[in-house]
């Protein structure tokens, strides 16, 4: 109150100041002076700062109003209004097939894949002084804003050992919540759980295998038990209600959860000791949704460079806000340094080598058309018509085949025109190109200006040798990777060096389970173009530096072009190409083949993409990206179908809408 | 703070600044009209109209104007403050805080040895949704119990269906799913802020504990023991967890940490996980010494509450009783076609494990008419509180009140409900209660079948029998069972199928293999494992119910309790009496004598009871109320719940899962006068 009074006295001071200061005038007109005075002196008291606070108290008061309005009306309102505009909504498939008697059967294991799983501080430094069983990874990632050093010093992991560093421990969260959003709205496993839970599905039947992904799948074990607690949790679902587990990874989930099938019949000191039917005896089906089973190329444009097809657009669109210095935060080398210390993402290195991805002049996907009119419309017409233009123009394959290649023209150029020198010649760690990087760790601090220019000069590079690149630019990381994960294909599965855990997560290196009765699905979204291979280009040199990036100036000749902003893209669900998600289902599981032993079955299901109709349906019913197929009514109708008793006979066998199988057939693997 | 004053400084400042430029600017067409010569009248007129005009309507909009000023100025300074407050460092200097136990021992090198399962109690473990009516579209895996309880209020009579279970089988009403939330989110806080277990999963953590070597078995705490394993597999669940713990942490055994009921639920799931499969976990005799190292029980109600009467006679504690006192009508009369008392009442009834807490060994344990344990006995805070009121007055009769406690007017807990003055009348006086006789009048007349439809089988009960129960009459814990099953036969049917209140005889008796006894621990026996350590760890000296004062309230109208808590009746004034509530020993909802018989008595040594001899240890937490409010709930308390926070108790369970014995943590700790209590009590070992 005091400050009011004061504000009132001061104001009359001025004012009778301003009297002062202002000339005697007439009595008439003194009288409206003094009117006018008074209506300014109240007008005056609306001053900048109070007009501010009277916005803002509007503002809130409406806002207030209006939270109060929506929270007082009944929950269904939304519901009526999108029923308005867009017509009545399908029922949510949970609904659909309990109305026609589907009711829960087996019950069901969630493996989610990389980085959706959320992650919690258990121990931490003193910078992260109240964090403790706080979300780090997932949730609305707030630390990343308040206190970013503290975040990337606690998320990254030990570079020589990839496991915890000393002092720190930040652990996977238990149970569904740990995958079900992301992030606030950004669902991941939440839809596909409500319906379950509509047919009869709680927690006793559902079981989310939560584990730390930022580790190497052997290092969950060695660590956390994780595929003990698993293996214990499965036992426990099929003795309590008395019928097999279906098992439903997702992305890298798939990888570690074939490696756990090998891991758990494996015996004791590396395996789990649970004997040679265990996955016959526990497990009905594993429906793999959108899985990288031979790995994904943007796995390598993440570890070369930290970037992939995003971060490069980005950085174009920014390109100081990303390579400078904010706040002492160099994002991007961060960003380099916390993944390169996480081992699982090396479990995503194309596998299989040129035989899988093409060598420098083939591929299996060539002659794919990038046109987006494909994607549009399906009619005969437009195709035919396509199909006499491309008659006139001598078709331009893409040599998907050389996954990372420096300069545009050279990914054109045919293998035989390219001038290689090997950047094996080169000298490498005697004279560092750049030492005063303070504690940025990215390895590229330690090669020299020449074995830059070396690594640049080779100019194209397969899925084989791509391997090698990584081998000489980041040593240590796939020292560490190499221990734990492998990337070719088997010459002869019986080979006893086959039993090491390095090799389960592999499926070119595998057997699979003897378990004949088991199923075998590959789910996943087709029709979105996906990154295969990379334009790359040095980045100018400068004090602390990523020296190799994506340039993204390379783009086709026209829109039907297969290259934009420097990366080639073919058909898939936006982050893993068809070949990879289906090739083992189409042709390497497909009957008994040596990968296949037992011959389980295997289908190949295919979602194609639609894109969500209108801003009220979200990420849409009927997407086919990575993550939003989670959402997707026909995949979440297949996985209830299962759940509840199908087979995959009984489901249609394979649905496939991309050419899946014809690229499986070029592939010369024996089989 | 400095900085938000001269921010306020500018705010005053800059208006002035602004409002001396306008009025500059304003002035100065006026004078050029005066440097004119050229004065027109109506000119001026006409400005002076508008300007009223304006005048007006800025009047008319000041009042609106004001608060959205108010409420403007006050957003900003409250975000100012958040933001100063997000920007202040996390620890202030000079603000120190106490070392937790969890620092401490780290430091003196403890590290986390063996895996630790803790069981939660009873209300304080959270509910989520997984199948619902319409109304409560929306709701699906959020919490309807724990958290902000934000449902309730928003939508009371759909948030009551959905908690309520089914009053013939005890389990789901048709089309609902409420489960336990699972993991150590179902219990750490009960609602925010409200710590339950957060703050010893926190300690725990300091010395290495995290997810693989933690485990919550969280349970649904409304149905019965046996309940769960058949809906659930919950003690299936539970089985396989400590079993995987003990052979994933290098084959150490578990210590458990039950809470409250919990300590009930874990005595019965001894029992289930040893006994054959149909009807138990099929562990074999073993399993227990395999794999339990120490049964560290928090709080536990071994031997039921009187609270759990009061509950299920009338859905109040002393809490609302006191309510009630202060605002008889809030709390009866329709809000908004609410009716809390009668509906939480319904509530309750529904749930069984509330039959569990019904006080059990009979006369024996709890007393008769004329004796019980407790007599006799001196309590600290009943001198405590005489000794505080005005002090020279007091004085001289605070020697006799000390005394009067126990010599000038013995309190009859025994009689745990009583009616009128039936609570001090010699027991030649007091009428029994022919229940046969009662339930026959029952039958006959069905007074109020119009009323509602809440469901509390008051409603089946003729006028005669309810004033018949209440005519002068005094019940025991044994009585009370009968009384109960006057009251309200459905119910206690349904709980007496499922837990048993009495004292076995003869343990070796076939019909103890049934699982109803096995919660009971005066008619199970202990499992055959001599290295298996029990402790009773609790709070005391607070004030706790242990025997109520009734009346009876007209039942003339319909849907209303007939009976309730008599806050007006007179005791005997000796501070172990208050508002209708004899007061005894404990930490709020426990007495001690419930906590503590067993440890200090029923199973100390070889006993019947304890056939393999397990070691028993009592550790006694007295209570001290938090000295500041920053203390929070305090360190020290003996509260029950608040307990969970106390320092020493959190020192003791850290030290024994880090692989210390009863012995080395100091064996017994004992405030309370528990050990010549249970020496009072007459019981067969």
């Amino acid at each position: 109150m005091s400050l009011l009074r004061r504000r009132k006295g001061s104001e009359n001071d001025i004012d009778s100041n301003t009297t002062h200061d202002s000339e005697p005038i007439d009595d008439e007109d003194l009288k409206t002076e003094k009117a006018r005075r008074e209506k300014t002196k109240k007008k005056n008291k609306w001053g900048c700062a109070d007009s501010c606070c009277w916005l803002i108290g509007c503002i809130c008061s409406v806002w207030w109003i209006l939270l109060f309005s929506y929270n007082a009306l009944p929950a269904s309102i939304p519901q009526y209004v999108a029923e308005a505009i867009t017509g009545p909504l399908p029922d949510p498939p949970g609904v659909k097939l309990y109305k026609e008697g589907l009711r829960v059967k087996h019950p069901v294991v969630f493996v989610p894949g990389i980085v959706t799983g959320g992650l919690e501080l258990w121990e931490g430094h003193n910078c992260a002084e109240g964090l403790f069983r706080k979300r780090l990874w997932g949730g609305t990632f707030g630390e990343v804003y308040k206190r970013p050093l503290c975040w990337v010093e606690h998320l990254s992991l030990d570079n020589e050992t990839g496991l915890d560093p000393p002092g720190i421990r930040v652990r996977p969260v238990s149970g569904l919540v740990a995958a079900d959003y992301f992030a606030p709205g950004y669902f991941v496993w939440a839809v596909l759980i409500a319906n379950l839970a509509r047919i009869g599905y709680e927690e006793k039947t559902m079981y989310m295998a939560a584990y730390d992904w930022r580790i190497s799948f052997q290092n969950t074990e060695v660590r956390d038990q994780t595929m003990s607690r698993i293996k214990s949790n499965i036992e426990l679902m099929v003795k309590t209600n008395g019928k097999k587990v279906v098992v439903i990874p997702h992305s890298m989930g798939t990888l570690y959860f074939l490696h756990f099938m090998k891991w758990v019949e494996a015996p004791a000191p590396m395996g789990g000791g649970g004997g040679p039917d265990w996955c016959a005896k526990h497990i009905k089906a594993v429906l793999n949704i959108g899985a990288p089973f031979l790995g994904v190329p943007k796995a390598v444009a993440g570890i070369f460079s930290a970037e992939a097809k995003d971060i490069a657009v980005a950085r174009a669109f920014a390109p100081v806000v990303l390579d400078n210095d904010i706040f002492g935060f160099q994002t991007l080398q961060h960003m380099m340094r916390m993944t390169r210390t996480w081992d699982s993402t090396m479990s995503m290195i194309p596998k299989g080598g040129e035989t899988i991805w093409g060598t420098l002049d083939w591929s299996p996907e060539d002659g794919y058309d990038c046109s987006p009119k494909r994607q549009k419309n399906n009619d005969t017409k437009a195709v035919r018509q396509r199909d006499q233009g491309n008659r006139d123009l001598p078709l331009k394959s893409v040599n998907y085949g050389r996954i990372i290649s420096f300069g545009k023209d050279v990914t054109e150029a045919h293998s035989s025109k390219i001038e290689r020198t090997d950047f094996k010649n080169a000298i490498t760690a005697n004279n560092l190109a750049n030492t005063t990087c303070n504690d940025v760790w990215t390895e590229y601090n330690e090669m020299s200006i020449g074995a830059i220019r070396a690594v640049a000069d080779q100019k194209v590079y397969t899925a084989g040798s791509v391997l090698d690149l990584l081998n000489f630019v980041a040593p240590k990381l796939m020292t560490r990777g190499s221990a734990h994960f492998s990337y070719g294909i088997a010459d002869n599965l019986d080979d006893p060096k086959y039993e090491h855990y390095k090799y389960w997560s592999n499926p070119l290196e595998t057997t699979l389970p003897n378990a004949p009765n088991m199923e075998i699905y590959s789910m996943y979204g087709v029709g979105i173009p996906t990154e295969r291979a990379y334009v790359y280009k040095l980045s100018p040199p400068s004090e602390c530096y990523i020296p190799f990036q994506i340039d993204n100036s390379a783009e086709g000749e026209n829109e039907d072009s297969c290259l934009s902003g420097g990366v080639y893209t073919v058909d898939g669900d936006e982050t893993i190409p068809a070949l990879s998600a289906g090739f083992m289902s189409a042709k390497g599981w497909r009957g008994k083949t040596r990968f296949n032993p037992s011959g389980i079955r295997t289908y190949i299901r295919e979602y194609n993409h639609a894109p969500p109709a209108n801003l009220l349906e979200g990420r849409g019913t009927q997407s086919g990206a990575h993550v939003d197929i989670m959402g997707n009514f026909a995949l979440i109708e297949d996985i209830l179908q299962v759940a509840a008793g199908a087979t995959g006979e009984e489901l249609g066998r394979d649905r496939v809408y991309s050419n899946i199988f014809k690229w499986s057939e070029k592939i010369n693997l024996k089989l | 703070m400095g900085s938000i004053l001269r921010f306020r400084q500018l705010c005053y400042v800059e208006p002035v600044k602004i409002s001396s430029l306008i009025n500059q600017k304003s002035y100065e067409p006026a004078k050029n009209d005066e440097v004119g010569g050229v004065p027109n009248v109506d000119d001026v007129f006409e400005k002076e109209n508008k300007k009223r005009k304006t005048k007006r309507q800025t009047r008319e909009w000041r009042f609106v104007d004001n608060c959205c000023w108010v409420i403007g100025y006050l957003c900003t300074t409250w975000w100012l403050l958040m933001f100063m407050y997000n920007c202040l460092p996390v620890a202030l200097p000079g603000f120190q805080v106490p070392e937790s136990p969890g620092v401490r021992f780290k430091r003196e090198g403890l590290t986390a040895l063996h895996p630790v399962v803790l069981v939660p109690g009873i209300v304080t473990g959270g509910l989520e949704l997984w199948e619902g009516k319409p109304c409560a579209e929306g709701l699906f895996r959020k919490r309807l119990w724990g958290g902000s309880f934000s449902e309730l209020f928003r939508r009371p009579l759909c948030w009551l269906e959905h908690l309520s279970l089914d009053s013939e089988t005890g389990l789901d009403p048709e089309g609902i799913r409420v489960r336990a939330i699972p993991g150590l989110v179902a219990a750490d806080y009960f609602a925010p802020g409200y710590f339950v277990w957060a703050v010893l999963i926190e300690n725990l953590a300091r010395i290495g504990y995290e997810g693989k070597n933690m485990h919550m078995a969280a349970y649904d705490w409304r149905i019965s023991f046996q309940n769960t394993e058949v809906r659930d597999q919950t003690l299936n669940r539970l089985k396989a967890k400590i079993e995987l713990m003990y052979a994933t942490n290098g084959n150490k055994k578990v210590v458990v940490v039950p809470h409250s009921m919990g300590a009930i639920y874990f005595l019965h799931f001894l029992k289930w996980v040893e006994s054959p499969p149909p009807m138990g976990g099929g562990g074999g005799p073993g399993w227990c010494a395999k794999h339990i190292k120490a049964v560290m029980n928090i709080g536990p109600t071994f031997l039921g509450v009187p609270k759990a009467v009061s509950n299920y006679f009338s859905a109040e504690a002393k809490d609302i009783a006191n309510i009630r006192a202060m605002a008889p009508g809030l709390l009866d009369s329709d809000i908004l076609g609410f009716q809390t008392l009668k509906h939480s009442l319904r509530l309750s009834r529904t749930w069984d494990t509330i039959g569990s807490l019904i006080p059990k060994g009979g006369e024996t344990i709890w007393g008769n008419l004329d004796w019980s344990p407790e007599e006799g006995c001196n309590y600290d805070w009943a001198k405590k509180r005489l000794q505080y009121p005005s002090s020279s007055e007091n004085n001289s009769t605070n020697n006799d009140a000390k005394r009067g406690c126990r010599v000038v007017e013995p309190v009859k807990y025994g009689r745990i409900i009583s009616f009128g003055k039936a609570s001090q009348m010699p027991s030649s006086l007091l009428q029994s209660l022919d229940i046969k006789k009662l339930q026959r009048s029952s039958i006959l007349k069905n007074a109020s079948s119009t009323c509602g439809e809440i469901w509390s089988e008051y409603d089946e009960m003729s006028r005669e029998s309810i004033k018949e129960v209440a005519d002068n009459k005094a019940y025991t814990a044994r009585t009370l069972l009968d009384l109960l099953s006057s009251v309200a036969p459905k119910m206690m049917r349904r709980v007496e199928a499922q837990f048993s209140h009495g004292l076995a005889d003869n343990l070796d008796d076939p019909k103890y293999s049934h699982f109803k006894y096995w919660s009971n621990p005066l008619e199970t026996k202990l499992p055959d494992a001599p290295d298996v350590e029990i402790y009773c760890l609790y709070g005391v000296g607070i004030p706790t119910e242990r025997s109520y004062i009734y009346k009876l309230v007209s039942t003339e109208k319909c849907n209303i309790i007939p009976y309730r808590i008599d806050s007006s009746a007179e005791g005997s004034e000796n501070g172990c009496y208050d508002g209708g509530v004899y007061m005894v020993d404990g930490d709020q909802s426990v007495p001690v004598l419930s906590a503590g018989f067993m440890c200090a008595k029923g199973w100390k040594g070889q006993t019947r009871f304890n056939p393999s001899g397990m070691p028993t240890y009592i550790r006694e937490y007295q209570h001290k109320p938090p000295s500041s409010i920053l203390e929070g709930r305090g360190t020290e308390s003996g509260g029950h719940v608040a307990i969970m926070g106390n320092v020493a108790l959190i020192q003791d369970v850290m030290s024994v899962a880090a692989g210390a014995t009863g012995e080395e943590i100091g064996g017994d700790r004992i405030y309370s006068d528990i050990l010549k209590m249970s020496e009072r009590v007459n019981i067969q070992l």
